[in-house]
């Protein structure tokens, strides 16, 4: 039996074959939907997931290696209101979203970046969304979505 | 006109009208990850499908074993062009791609049969399983010889897709006096590279119809192809759109529709398609590799007199949309400048390579490339500044282009170059990096909507009615496809301004509803936008009418404003007047245009789109990589009904235009594609786009909704012309090709090997 | 936890599995071994994951000496290691991409034995050498001798690979090479090491032969050319000559991501930048 945390909660899964992935867990095996699959090579990030607390992408974790330990998604990340995080606001308000397949990725992802770089240089926003393909919007509405995520955080610290 | 900010940073309050930057209504759901993508689509009881595909370029289909296949636990059926109760044909243009193979195979990654399944992996296995009896056939990979006398009919006819044979002028006779610069260019291979997998949801109906989800641009044409194919009435198709994860061109054909409503007709059970990232790249149309010869001819004080262009495009195994986009190339070959003579021959051929078709730019970013590569020599050999010699020649409102067609809408190509050259430029390095900078400028012209006479239309219902707590709301439907561009947002604005109303909401987009035509040629805004506003129109006359009926003023002396009629004797709230709800449909169509005449002539264009880029690079070229400094954009754009979205399009543009300039490439070999994966076909990363400086004109056109022209493909068509200009200008190396590869920079430098 | 996936705790719990079942497949990072799972290369029948086993996720320095575990993430290697190994941690930095380098590790990259395996190439520029366990015991193996072709090594199919040994340096630099700023598979790369105080030049170069290699030509040269006493920088055209020597050492092939002429010349660059920056930090 495979037992890990996803988003707070226990969850227990079985007759997991050695080789599948923890994307292919989480959305086939534990409805999670919201982590994306669009490469399976880790080339694109639309499948980032934290693993315990750092980004990792889930195409290339074997779900069995999360045995014990803690995964957070999307969905962890999204407050339970229906309302939105300071990241997933400042997505919407600059225009960070386009077909948003990629958008998921990329929300995690700038939130592993805000925790080790609360106030980031354009430089380190660059090299940490670097995994993150985004076919649609060019970046430019992420770079400023980060930003301005990054000055709401300062302006009602968390 | 107005001069929009350079950049809206943040989305306005919802209840903003046309001009606002208002903020998507999908995007709560795509930011918490709740957004269903057609590869999200589930129901209980779902079989999976997969796909067998030809291993070959070219082969005769002698037998298939399905036995082995079927007998693996889990799997319900194996079909093939046997099972295809239909005609066995699609295609955009022309029905000549068969559905599921019979016969004969044209391309590496044809699908043979499709495979249904109780999990995806032991679909796959099965599709494994299935042994195709393939006798190999020589390949026709070569597009030069692809029509030479000798060579195999890939289709009846023969290979000759399109010959668009354009004379425009009379030929300048030699003169001693004028210059003439020759050259040839190339361009590769490009994918779409849409981010979410072709992907669907096929459910038996209980009439024996079949409703599917999907991913696609243009719902409508599907069902008609799927209907023909399938072997159904239009009516026992329901086709409702699911969440698109990108398109770019990419999803205008038919993917995964018909083969997953195969298996879900013959095993009577919901069946699911998605393909891995390996088999989109075999799963879609790419962008038409070009090969191009131009002479342009002009006077030693820069006026061109002429330009010639031999074009040919490599259209791949079945023609998509290769007919209109060989159309591009041919009218737009001599780009957004006046010339008195233009001679122009364009050819797409049929080979065994992967099908090429529809990708943003269609046609017209292929030529850029040649023309304005063109354009600078031309200045480099006259002595003269490269901008100096595209303002001297740029087209403007009232001049004729290369099909006779004069240009009668804004036409601001000299204001948009001067504005991005006058920017300062770009900050100098600092990081002591051995790079050289290079500048480089590019200009570009596109036709928007439909051309040479396709009765081109939109749809839209717009239902006004009253919620249970008494406050009015608006419910849209249409056809037309979100693919991430914006255009439920834009639908929402429009509603908003037409009648006054915030709360604006929609019901599915799917074929219960007419006609809205393609996300494509930039033209939903233009064509489903305008059908919005025509709804909203019937809406507020049937308001009108009711508030005339019930106060008895003439209909003339009322008018809605603010969600409220107002009327001489004071204003009556719309609540009040839609306890009936109001449910109007509206069809949009634009001006005619004509075909084209055997000369290439005619009015076959709805509007034209311009823009303008200065691309700065820091090329090290001893390593031969090119790092972008900075792309500066002027586009117009009519007027930006969404200004956070028209921003969006142009950056997005933006990138890939440098994709195809310096990295993205499909690389084929006897047919087969290389680089099937993210890994080696590489895209653009946030690492790899530089600063971007925007400049959004809004000269309002007359025949168009709001004045508006279509922005989705401008920002992208000159950016890998700039970029090369660019690269020229820093290391000096002859550049014929984009993506210009690393090798093509340190295959002359001095360094020893 | 289920049969066919094995998650010791302890390097001798690992080595005893890996004794017991030479043909299961260890991971660590599982972002190799992934790809090629998903892209259907490769099954995973049964698997000896190491991610649990401490004695081999951290590092440690010993005088000059340092440790580095097989398991350390290559984030960590560049966050915590750039003082003792700079080009270690500068090649680490440069695969793939943040998430990629959160999980990959050090023992990862050496196990898939890639020509292009960035991380490689100051091990061998660095005469580190490569630690393997098994239950006969422990062995050290030179870099230079590990790896023999693409995804072969001398590992033993019940050895571990458990540890990178490596001497500190400040002389030393990597530079890599592709078509794109980032996320890129090297089309070329160098790593050079300059250590006076031993008299040792190291020139190791990736993608331009089957393994990644030292490039015994341009070492020669430079060993030999090089005022060890005096320490005057060498001039530009040293610099150059040492990249052309280096050039020489290649075996390069054309494939998809470039030509075999782009790759010779691109590594005599790489390599004389590299020493040229390795020279000035030693100073």
């Amino acid at each position: 039996m495979l037992r890990f945390t996803v988003n707070g909660t226990e969850v227990a899964l079985h007759d997991v074959p050695p080789g599948e992935s923890l994307l292919t867990a989480l959305r086939e095996r534990c409805g999670l939907r919201g982590t994306k699959n669009a490469c399976e090579q880790g080339e694109c990030g639309s499948c980032l997931v934290a693993l315990d607390g750092r980004t990792a992408c889930s195409c290339l974790v074997p779900a069995h290696q999360v045995h014990g330990h803690e995964v957070t998604t999307i969905e962890g990340l999204s407050p339970d209101n229906g309302e939105l995080d300071t990241v997933q606001q400042a997505f919407l308000d600059c225009g960070a979203v386009q077909c948003g397949f990629c958008t998921p990725g990329l929300v995690v992802a700038v939130h592993d970046l805000l925790a080790h770089h609360p106030d980031p240089t354009t430089e380190q926003t660059r090299e940490a969304l670097a995994g993150n393909l985004c076919r649609c919007t060019g970046y430019h509405g992420i770079f400023d979505a980060v930003a301005l995520a990054a000055q709401r955080r300062k302006d009602v610290p968390r | 006109m107005s001069i929009a900010p350079e950049r809206p940073r943040t989305a306005a309050d919802p209840g903003v009208g046309v001009g606002g930057a208002a903020a998507r209504p999908d995007g709560p759901a795509k930011v918490r990850g709740e957004f269903e993508f057609s590869s999200d689509l589930h129901v209980p009881g779902m079989l999976h499908g997969a796909t067998v595909r030809s291993p070959h370029p070219h082969a005769r289909i002698r037998g298939i074993d399905t036995s082995r296949a079927l007998a693996i636990r889990g799997v319900l059926t194996v079909v093939t062009a046997d099972d295809v109760a239909g005609t066995n044909r699609f295609g955009l243009e022309r029905r000549d791609q068969p559905v599921l193979a019979d016969g004969l195979v044209r391309y590496v990654g044809e699908p043979v049969a499709v495979v249904a399944a109780t999990s995806p992996a032991t679909a796959r296995r099965a599709a494994e399983a299935v042994v195709v009896d393939f006798e190999v056939l020589d390949a026709i990979t070569d597009a030069e010889t692809a029509t030479a006398p000798g060579t195999a009919e890939l289709h009846p006819g023969g290979n000759l897709v399109r010959h668009l044979r354009l004379r425009h002028g009379d030929p300048v006779p030699d003169d001693p006096g004028l210059v003439r610069v020759s050259g040839e260019y190339h361009v590769g291979m490009q994918d779409q590279a849409f981010l979410g997998p072709e992907s669907c949801l096929a459910e038996p109906t209980a009439g024996g119809g079949i409703h599917l989800r999907c991913s696609t641009q243009w719902l409508h044409i599907d069902r008609d192809q799927l209907a023909a194919a399938l072997g159904l009435p239009p009516e026992q198709l329901h086709l409702t759109l699911a969440g698109v994860g990108g398109a770019f061109g990419g999803r205008e054909d038919l993917s995964v529709q018909a083969h997953a409503a195969l298996l879900a007709l013959r095993t009577g059970r919901p069946v699911a398609m998605s393909y891995p990232r390996r088999e989109s790249f075999v799963g879609h149309v790419h962008r038409h590799p070009a090969r191009m010869r131009y002479t342009h001819t002009a006077t030693r004080d820069g006026r061109l007199l002429a330009v010639e262009a031999d074009i040919l495009l490599d259209g791949g195994a079945y023609a998509s949309t290769s007919p209109a986009v060989v159309g591009n190339a041919g009218c737009f070959a001599a780009g957004p400048y006046a010339v008195p003579s233009v001679h122009v021959d364009a050819r797409v051929v049929y080979t065994n390579n992967p099908p090429c078709g529809a990708m943003r730019g269609f046609g017209a970013i292929q030529v850029c490339f040649a023309y304005e590569s063109q354009m600078d020599e031309l200045a480099r050999v006259l002595g003269m500044d490269p901008v100096e010699l595209r303002l001297r020649n740029a087209v403007t409102t009232g001049s004729t282009i290369a099909t006779g067609q004069t240009v009668d809408g804004p036409a601001p190509v000299a204001e948009l170059l001067e504005r991005v050259a006058a920017r300062p430029p770009a900050p100098p390095r600092t990081d002591g990096a051995p790079t050289v900078r290079g500048v480089g400028y590019g200009l570009s012209i596109k036709n928007i909507c439909k051309s040479a006479g396709v009765d081109d239309y939109g749809t839209a219902r717009v239902r006004l009615f009253l919620r249970p707590d008494g406050r009015p709301a608006v419910q849209v439907q249409t056809a037309a496809s979100e693919v991430g561009q914006g255009l439920v947002t834009v639908q929402q604005q429009i509603v908003r301004t037409e009648l006054g109303v915030a709360d604006v909401g929609f019901l599915p987009t799917d074929t219960t509803v007419g006609d809205a035509g393609t996300a494509s040629a930039s033209r939903q805004t233009w064509m489903s936008g305008g059908a919005v506003q025509q709804a909203c129109h019937r809406v507020r006359d049937e308001l009108l009418t009711r508030a005339a009926t019930r106060t008895g003023h003439p209909r003339d002396d009322l008018r809605l404003q603010d969600g409220a009629v107002h009327t001489p004797t004071g204003a009556i709230p719309l609540a009040e007047l839609i306890d009936d709800a109001v449910d109007e449909t509206a069809v949009f169509r634009h001006r005619t245009t004509s075909p084209l005449d055997e000369e290439g002539q005619g009015d076959a264009h709805v509007a034209y789109a311009f823009a303008a880029h200065r691309v700065t690079v820091d090329v090290d070229a001893e390593l031969g990589t090119v790092e972008v400094v900075e792309v500066a954009c002027a586009q117009d754009v009519g007027k930006a009904i969404n200004p956070l979205g028209v921003a969006g399009q142009m950056h997005g543009g933006i990138v890939q235009g440098l994709g195809l300039a310096i990295m993205e490439e499909i690389q084929v070999r006897d047919g087969r594609i290389l680089n099937p994966g993210f890994t080696d076909y590489l895209i653009p990363t946030a690492a790899d786009v530089g600063a971007h400086h925007l400049d959004i004109l809004e000269h309002l056109r007359p025949d168009s909704p709001y004045g508006l022209t279509g922005v989705g493909e401008p920002p992208m068509l000159s950016v890998p012309a700039a970029v090369a200009a660019a690269v020229r200008r820093a290391t000096g190396a002859a550049i014929h090709r984009v993506p210009i590869r690393p090798q093509d920079l340190t295959a002359t430098a001095d360094v020893p090997g | 936890m289920d049969q066919h996936y094995f998650r010791p705790t302890s390097l001798s719990d690992a080595l005893a599995l890996r004794s017991e079942r030479p043909s299961a497949t260890v991971v660590a990072g599982g972002t190799d071994v992934m790809v090629a799972v998903n892209e259907g290369r490769r099954r995973l029948d049964e698997v000896i994951d190491l991610g649990d086993v401490a004695e081999l996720g951290g590092w440690d320095l010993d005088g000059d000496r340092v440790r580095v575990g097989a398991t350390l993430p290559l984030t960590r290697v560049t966050d915590e290691l750039a003082a003792h190994l700079p080009a270690l941690a500068a090649a680490a930095r440069l695969v793939g991409s943040p998430p990629i380098r959160h999980r990959a590790t050090l023992g990862g990259n050496i196990a898939t034995a890639s020509p292009a395996g960035d991380t490689l190439l100051p091990m061998l520029a660095g005469d580190s050498s490569i630690e393997v366990a098994s239950v006969r015991g422990i062995r050290e193996v030179r870099s230079d001798e590990f790896f023999l072709g693409p995804g072969r090594t001398v590992l033993a199919p019940d050895e571990l690979i458990t540890a990178v040994r490596a001497t500190t340096a400040r002389g030393e630099a990597f530079a890599k090479t592709g078509t794109r700023r980032a996320m890129v598979i090297s089309v070329a790369a160098a790593a050079v090491r300059i250590d006076p105080e031993r008299r040792h030049l190291g020139v190791a170069l990736g993608s331009v032969a089957p393994t990644p290699r030292r490039a015994r030509t341009a070492e020669a040269f430079g060993a030999r050319e090089l005022d060890w006493s005096a320490r005057t920088a060498p001039d530009e055209g040293w610099w150059a000559e040492l990249g052309r020597r280096a050039a020489s050492d290649t075996a390069p092939i054309d494939d998809l991501r470039g030509t075999a002429d782009h790759r010779r010349r691109v590594t005599a660059v790489l390599v004389a930048r590299c020493a040229r920056q390795a020279w000035s930090r030693t100073c």
